[in-house]
């Protein structure tokens, strides 16, 4: 067994890349609960791929086709059922995880220097798992397939002078139809994978080259013992592999009893609309994206008013734009001398709950209509407005609030939890 | 994963864990790999096929179609009958010894059930083209004066005789394959199921 | 962390209070796909009344005899309609365009609709047509207003009338009175009702039969490994403490 390591390590940097990155790759010791969503969003990557090229031994692109091969994978295919579910479960734990990644980056300012490019790059993710997720939707040609995309694409045709054509071009036709259907599978099933695979590799070399954030903001290489080895750190195998196999099996026995139990969650995971064929005749009357879109299509609905000569909606489409772009800016809008929540002021603390908050309040109003009243008093349209203004205010004011919220001094060496 | 001085604690749990995940990632891989066996939609598609076999003439032959193949069914004459037990030595597997090519009921003289009705996979043993009828023996089939009557592949020249034979040097390596039927009545043969194992294929 | 769990609650507490479903109340129908007689009873129903108009174009004849444990030669004695293998798809005996021209709407296929429009509107949907001279077929329905579908199983339930009264101007649904008895009393049309509910909520996920036990199985194993998993971890990080 040796002799064959060192056959291979002469020929392939075998034993190198296994130390630097995994039994010699130091991260900090006090990794807690919200540490666990990066290795999980790697494993629905992979699970989603997996269950996604079964499906494509059997899913059929052809409007004609599509939504009956997806009835054949459910009824006809041993085990097809199966693995469509851990599709469409998995599509939506995918956002739950990433969501919840991503937070543990507001809570202890993984996003700070020398993070940055490593939150750039997973911004970037994000974007291409929504693209993907977008595009993956309108695979099955159910009704609500059907119209989500229509609506969609239709936003393309907001900007003004290149609008129309632009939407054209990416449905490839004049209507979302047949061309669309089978370029959005092409897309679905190999472009964005290759892309979200590439990213995700990248995503991780950065990570390994700056080293892991902490929950306390330390830099734990700033404190080496006399073998180089940072005092906080401990090696990622075994000890983070054997620690991230417990998040896994969590993590499986939430998403099995999804699974097993509940699919469709109600219609927030797989919607009842979409077991109907598209119906190009017919817009199903509760149209809605899935959950994980609705925050940006509440802020989207938000703008009813034009300004400045120009319209309602290329403000919402300009807005909803915003609301992603604004994350690429993170990194610089935040001035506080402290990275973690736990040493930041009260300040911060209420903005990032607001934050939250707004981010839950517009999620919720995006699968209501907007004249209802569905919370207290006001019609929701209001709330998407209220909501919309805080969501940004998050963002727009964090250089006031970040610098002169009241810090704690922050320690030298990790503290346990 | 370095071993040295490993507790035996930790060794255990280890092992006990890692063992667990194997059979975990066989149950979980399992129904993937059975995705991929023929669907219902397959299996319909080759469910045996009924055949009315009251209008074959003698001397006749019909081709009916079943898991997408040709499948010959032949109403043999007293004439053609006879002409199987003369010079075999031309073939080269006269008994059918090649125990693939048909079902136990089929290992007989005739190749059949009932003699009169011959059934065959209409698919050259030899590269899958299907072989022409030439039923008419002598001259007249084209083959030469001592043509017994059968089955001529024009893809690479194979040659067959009245029960799907194979004669010597020619490519084909086997005789046609007989596929599994039975007769529902006198006039019915169903093709797909074994004749005394009745039930869905 | 407690703040933010605070507000997180306090935003989804109006979620609680759903706002009340539009369109007339649905009575709820008991499913319970365990129960094989009823899905029996609701298949041979349905393949005699409804496959007729409506397809169910992604289920087998043999997938169902198997299913609800009907042997290939009862199913192909009681059950085949217009096909005739059983490991044919149950395809409507009327040709669509047909059902198009006559009806002046395609009878939708009927594999999913049960988890299109759930068991419940379904089963209401099929108690709850009456008699209405303005309607072309005759016969209206109050969950599914001016539906073109005339009411199919009227000799069973009998005809009933809809009495609306008048409330501030809207004409209110009241009650329904049955003018005709029909051969099956109120309570017995119900029941017939709720098998082919029932069936049709296997029909709509054939799956089903089996996802809840594979699930239970799924469920003990991971929490076993978990077990062996987490005392892996506390043994490993032993070192780090």
């Amino acid at each position: 067994m040796q002799k064959l390591l060192a056959w291979i390590d002469d020929r392939f940097p075998l034993t190198k890349v296994w130390e630097e990155h995994l039994s010699k790759y130091y991260a900090p010791k006090n990794f807690n609960f919200w540490y666990y969503f990066g290795s999980l969003a790697l494993l629905i990557l992979v699970m989603q791929i997996f269950t996604g090229i079964f499906l494509t031994m059997n899913y059929k692109p052809d409007t004609n086709l599509a939504f009956a091969s997806v009835e054949f994978i459910m009824r006809d295919v041993d085990w097809g059922w199966l693995i469509r579910y851990l599709h469409s479960t998995g599509a939506s734990f995918f956002f739950i995880v990433v969501y919840l990644h991503m937070f543990r980056g507001l809570l202890y300012g993984s996003y700070r220097n020398p993070r940055e490019l490593l939150w750039l790059i997973g911004v970037v993710i994000y974007v291409a798992l929504m693209a993907e997720a977008f595009m993956g939707y309108l695979l099955p040609w159910g009704n609500m397939s059907y119209w989500g995309a229509q609506v969609i694409i239709n936003l393309a045709s907001a900007i003004p002078v290149v609008g129309n054509g632009l939407s054209e071009w990416i449905r490839g036709d004049f209507v979302v139809s047949d061309a669309t259907l089978n370029r959005f599978f092409a897309f679905h099933v190999i472009a964005v994978p290759l892309i979200l695979v590439a990213l995700v590799f990248v995503h991780i070399v950065a990570l390994h080259k700056v080293g892991s954030n902490n929950p306390d903001g330390v830099e734990i290489k700033k404190k080496k013992g006399p073998d180089g080895i940072p005092l906080d750190g401990i090696p990622f195998h075994p000890y983070y592999t054997v620690k991230d196999i417990v998040g896994v099996t969590v993590f499986l026995i939430i998403f099995c009893a999804v699974v097993f139990f509940a699919p469709e969650l109600k219609g927030w995971f797989l919607e009842a609309d979409n077991f109907v064929p598209a119906n190009v005749l017919q817009t199903p009357p509760d149209i809605k994206p899935l959950w994980y879109f609705t925050p940006f299509y509440s802020i989207l609905r938000a703008n009813t008013h034009a300004f400045f000569g120009i319209e309602a909606k290329l403000w919402g489409v300009i807005f909803m734009g915003l609301a992603i772009v604004a994350l690429f800016f993170l990194p610089w809008l935040d001035r506080s001398p402290a990275k973690s929540i736990r040493y930041r002021g009260w300040m911060y603390k209420t903005a990032l709950t607001i934050f939250v908050a707004s981010f839950l309040l517009l999620g919720y109003l995006g699968v209501k209509k907007p004249d209802d009243i569905d919370f207290i008093l006001f019609k929701n349209v209001y709330w998407a407005q209220i909501g919309t203004i805080l969501y940004f205010a998050f963002f727009v004011l964090m250089p006031w609030y970040s610098k002169y919220d009241k810090t704690k001094p922050v320690p030298e060496r990790v503290t346990w939890k | 994963m370095s071993e040295e001085g490993m507790n035996p604690r930790r060794r255990r749990l280890l092992v006990i864990t890692s063992g667990l995940g194997v059979v975990g990632t066989v149950f979980a891989l399992t129904p993937f790999v059975k995705s991929m066996l023929p669907s219902a939609r397959a299996k319909a598609a080759g469910a045996p096929v009924e055949v009315d076999i009251s209008k074959i003439e003698p001397g006749q032959l019909l081709t009916v179609e079943w898991r997408g193949q040709p499948v010959w069914i032949l109403n043999r004459t007293p004439a053609m009958l006879k002409e199987l037990t003369e010079d075999t030595s031309l073939l080269a597997d006269p008994n059918s010894t090649v125990t693939s090519q048909q079902p136990k009921y089929a290992q007989n003289l005739a190749r059949s059930i009932k003699p009169e009705y011959l059934v065959l996979v209409g698919i050259c043993t030899h590269l899958g083209c299907s072989p022409s009828p030439r039923l008419v023996a002598g001259a007249a089939s084209g083959l030469g004066d001592n043509w017994p009557g059968g089955f001529f592949c024009p893809c690479h020249g194979s040659k067959f005789d009245l029960a799907g034979r194979v004669f010597k040097n020619v490519p084909a390596p086997i005789n046609l394959r007989v596929p599994p039927y039975s007769y529902l009545s006198d006039t019915r043969i169903l093709i797909g199921v074994d004749q005394k194992e009745k039930g869905a294929a | 962390m407690k703040k933010i769990l605070l507000v997180f609650l306090f935003a989804i507490a109006p979620l609680a209070t759903f706002a009340a479903e539009e369109g007339p109340r649905l009575d709820h129908v008991n499913i319970d796909l365990h129960d094989k007689p009823s899905l029996q009873r609701g298949a041979r129903i349905f393949v005699n009344y409804c496959l007729s108009c409506h397809s169910a174009s992604y289920m087998r004849y043999n997938r169902m005899g198997h299913d609800l444990g009907i042997s290939d030669e009862l199913v192909k004695e009681n059950l085949l309609f217009a096909a005739n293998k059983t490991g044919d798809l149950m395809k409507a005996v009327m040709p669509s365009d047909d059902a198009k021209a006559w009806f002046g709407v395609a009878p939708p296929d009927l594999s999913d609709e049960a988890r299109y429009r759930g068991p419940d509107w379904i089963y209401t949907y099929l108690r709850s047509f009456y008699r209405d001279p303005n309607a072309i077929s005759g016969w209206n329905n109050l969950v599914f207003p001016h539906v073109a579908m005339p009411n199919v199983l009227y000799e069973w339930q009998g005809e009933q009338r809809a009495v609306f009264k008048n409330e501030n101007g809207i004409e209110v649904f009241e009650r329904f009175e049955l003018d005709k008895p029909g051969t099956m009393s109120p309570a017995d049309y119900d029941k017939a009702m709720r098998d082919l509910v029932n069936f049709m909520v296997y029909l709509a996920e054939p799956a089903k039969l089996v996802r809840y036990q594979i699930g239970v199985y799924v469920l003990v194993f991971l929490a076993v490994f978990l077990v062996f998993a987490y005392l892996l971890k506390k043994e490993y990080w032993k070192d780090v403490h």
